[in-house]
């Protein structure tokens, strides 16, 4: 049997993946284990954990391979430095040290990690390198249904590419075509997030969902100013207005005028119409582009299927503007399609072309995410004992019957069941669950259970077979993806006060039968639930749907804002405590709050770093 | 080390980027520096010519 590991860090997200004979064991990302958002230090723990789950020591590894070339990134440090001379010199100052003494070094301070796995461990050559793009574009293709795809990365940066094309056929995968830095379309919307206010890498997806509540008015502005957007959908940016090609800020003065307002410090200053717009507009451009390029690779290469990874594929909303304008047939999306999904890349990559292995099996092998860690029932019990918790074992109809039944009634739920999720979203492993059709459960959940902004949307978990007559979408969404609007039968038309609603006030407008699911835009980011990918959540959504005839829950993931989501029992336990939950089903244990010691709860809001 | 150097050489002959090489030589001299400095029985001498 060959086992390749797959090593994703020193950037942001590390991760760790696993696979055998080709086969997708184990991943996961180590902010889970270490309890550190985008934790990007060395994935000790996710190491740790594949290897358990693959039942083999690290020395009986046949390769591992790194999701990126270090010395291609220093070439483009050095260059870039460079070109743009004597400006950077600060920057330069201060990365060099750490380069020269560590990061040119990767191979051996990996080894000496790797080390500390398996004393035994004394092959050095057994690590390999994949190139960033590479590993997202593996990490996109092969495990995808399709025997024949167009695969486009889009994301901030790698070593130099920032966008790519590559052509899957069977086991090959062939780069055709790179946008370079500093031209990319993941630092252009982190710009974005950065002048919004927002953390750079992880407040992305707050510029999103900021988006429908303003309206698009700077987008020829940015079109016009700062972007060369070619009618195939490569871009050239103008660099005038930013600053992060060497400066230790994203924007620069430049980009402040444009626009006429400086950077917003989240300390002190509050979101506004202005902000909204914003985000409204480089949303638009997002979408404008990323239509574009597909476009013109639709018409060019006459392949009806379209793989996507790297951190814009992410953006959900331009996501199902492509299915929406039916640009490609098919579309497959890695869940972890940010650097996390590297891990996998790498590994799988390594496997097809190196080792040249044939890829016979086509369906969706990534096992509906469901890649990390499982805790078994006896497990449970001691630990929930430990944790003095006051809890009750239920058989399966029961367990089923008794959630659904509290969910009909406005309770929320933490639900932790099988394995985790790899990647950024929760898929009804380590979800939090409500009832959408409640008016107040979006700023209930916001404010009280996710101590978060109220603004923030959350998304539908829907029975497949339910979709298409509450969303308006007949798509498979098993990796919540997709956005889609909800259907028009189930919406409620705003009155013409509504509509004269700005910003955040157009929250307050019951948008339809769902609406704790309902954007402002009357838009859902839509995860489909299946049988035979997680039957437990399955069962309880149409249970839902018998007792209240709706086949859709809230799902939003099982933390708390600035908190990585809950990988174990005793995570579960504490978010469970430190939040207004109700209740907390692990397995086959169910934990009502009501019957919860009171010297238990913790105070849990300031406990984790704002993102 | 030396299979580090002989990687790195591999490395910049197939890229040919012969432009930073210069650079290069520069930052190998300070990297020699950063490690000699530390700990090391000659980081005195060092400060001294600093």
């Amino acid at each position: 049997m060959n086992s390749i590991l797959g090593i994703s860090a020193f950037y942001h997200d590390s991760a760790a993946a696993l696979i055998q004979d080709g086969k997708i064991i184990a991943a996961a990302q180590e902010e889970r284990f270490s309890r550190k958002k985008h934790d990007a230090r060395y994935p000790r723990n996710a190491v740790e954990y594949v290897l358990k789950e693959g039942n083999i020591k690290l020395n009986d590894l046949d390769q591992i391979v790194f999701f990126e070339k270090p010395f291609l990134k220093f070439e483009r440090l050095l260059e870039t430095y460079l070109a743009f001379a004597p400006r950077g010199f600060k920057s330069f100052s201060m990365s060099m040290p750490i380069w020269l003494r560590e990061k040119l070094f990767q191979k051996k301070f990996l080894f000496d990690k790797l080390k500390s796995h398996d004393h035994n461990f004394n092959n050095i050559d057994k690590i390999k390198f994949s190139e960033h793009h590479f590993s997202h574009a593996a990490s996109a293709f092969f495990p995808s249904p399709f025997e024949e795809a167009v695969v486009l990365t889009l994301d901030g940066v790698g070593e130099w590419a920032t966008t790519t094309v590559a052509i899957g056929r069977g086991n090959e995968l062939k780069m055709i075509r790179e946008i370079f830095f500093p031209h990319s379309l993941g630092l252009l919307y982190s710009a974005f997030t950065y002048y919004t206010g927002f953390k750079v890498n992880s407040g992305e997806y707050k510029v999103m969902g900021l988006a429908p509540y303003g309206r698009p008015k700077y987008k020829d502005l940015i079109i016009d100013k700062i972007l060369d957007l070619k009618q195939d959908g490569t871009f050239k940016l103008n660099m005038d207005y930013f600053n992060y090609a060497t400066g230790l800020t994203m924007t620069n003065k430049k980009f402040s005028d444009l626009f006429g307002q400086p950077v917003r410090d989240p300390k002190k200053d509050k979101l506004t119409q202005f902000h909204m717009d914003i985000a409204a507009s480089i949303q638009s451009v997002t979408e404008e582009i990323v239509i574009k390029i597909t476009k013109s690779l639709s018409k060019e290469f006459k392949i009806k299927n379209l793989c996507l990874a790297g951190g814009v594929a992410l953006n959900c909303v331009a996501n199902g503007k492509i299915l929406k304008e039916k640009i490609f047939e098919n579309v497959w999306i890695q869940p972890a399609a940010g650097d996390a999904g590297g891990s996998l890349g790498a590994a799988l990559g390594y496997w097809y072309k190196e080792l040249k292995k044939p890829r016979n099996l086509l369906i969706d092998q990534m096992k509906g995410s469901y890649l990390g860690p499982k805790f078994e029932n006896d497990e449970i019990s001691i630990l929930l004992k430990s944790l003095k918790a006051n809890y009750k074992k239920l058989s399966y109809e029961e367990l089923i019957n008794v959630t659904a039944k509290n969910l009909a009634n406005n309770k929320t739920v933490g639900w932790f069941q099988g394995r985790m999720e790899f990647g950024p979203r929760a898929l009804g492993g380590r979800s939090i669950l409500a009832d959408p059709r409640s008016e107040k459960m979006q700023k209930e959940l916001n404010l009280k259970i996710k101590f978060r902004e109220s603004f923030r949307p959350f998304a539908p978990s829907v029975l497949r077979e339910d979709l298409s007559t509450w969303f308006d979408l007949n798509y498979d969404s098993p990796y919540m993806l997709l956005v889609a609007d909800v259907k028009k039968e189930k919406q409620i038309k705003m009155s013409e006060s509504d509509q004269r609603l700005f910003g955040i006030d157009k929250l307050n407008v019951k948008r339809s039968t769902v609406p704790a699911i309902t954007h402002v835009d009357y838009s859902a980011r839509i995860q489909t639930v299946h049988k035979d990918t997680n039957p437990r959540y399955y069962d309880l959504i149409n249970e839902f749907k018998k007792i209240t005839d709706c086949p859709v829950l809230v799902n939003t993931s099982f933390n708390v804002r600035g908190e990585p989501i809950v990988c174990s029992v005793e995570d579960a336990f504490n978010c469970f405590m430190g939040t207004n939950l109700d209740i907390l089903v692990i397995e086959d244990f169910v934990l009502l709050k009501s019957e919860q010691d009171p010297s238990l709860l913790k105070d849990y809001r300031n406990k984790f770093e704002l993102d | 080390m030396f299979s580090f150097i002989k990687e790195f050489l591999v490395f910049l002959k197939e890229r040919k980027k012969f432009i930073l090489w210069p650079i290069i030589t520069v930052l190998a001299l300070c990297g020699i520096l950063i490690i000699l400095s530390e700990g090391s029985v000659v980081a005195p001498f060092i400060y001294s010519i600093f």
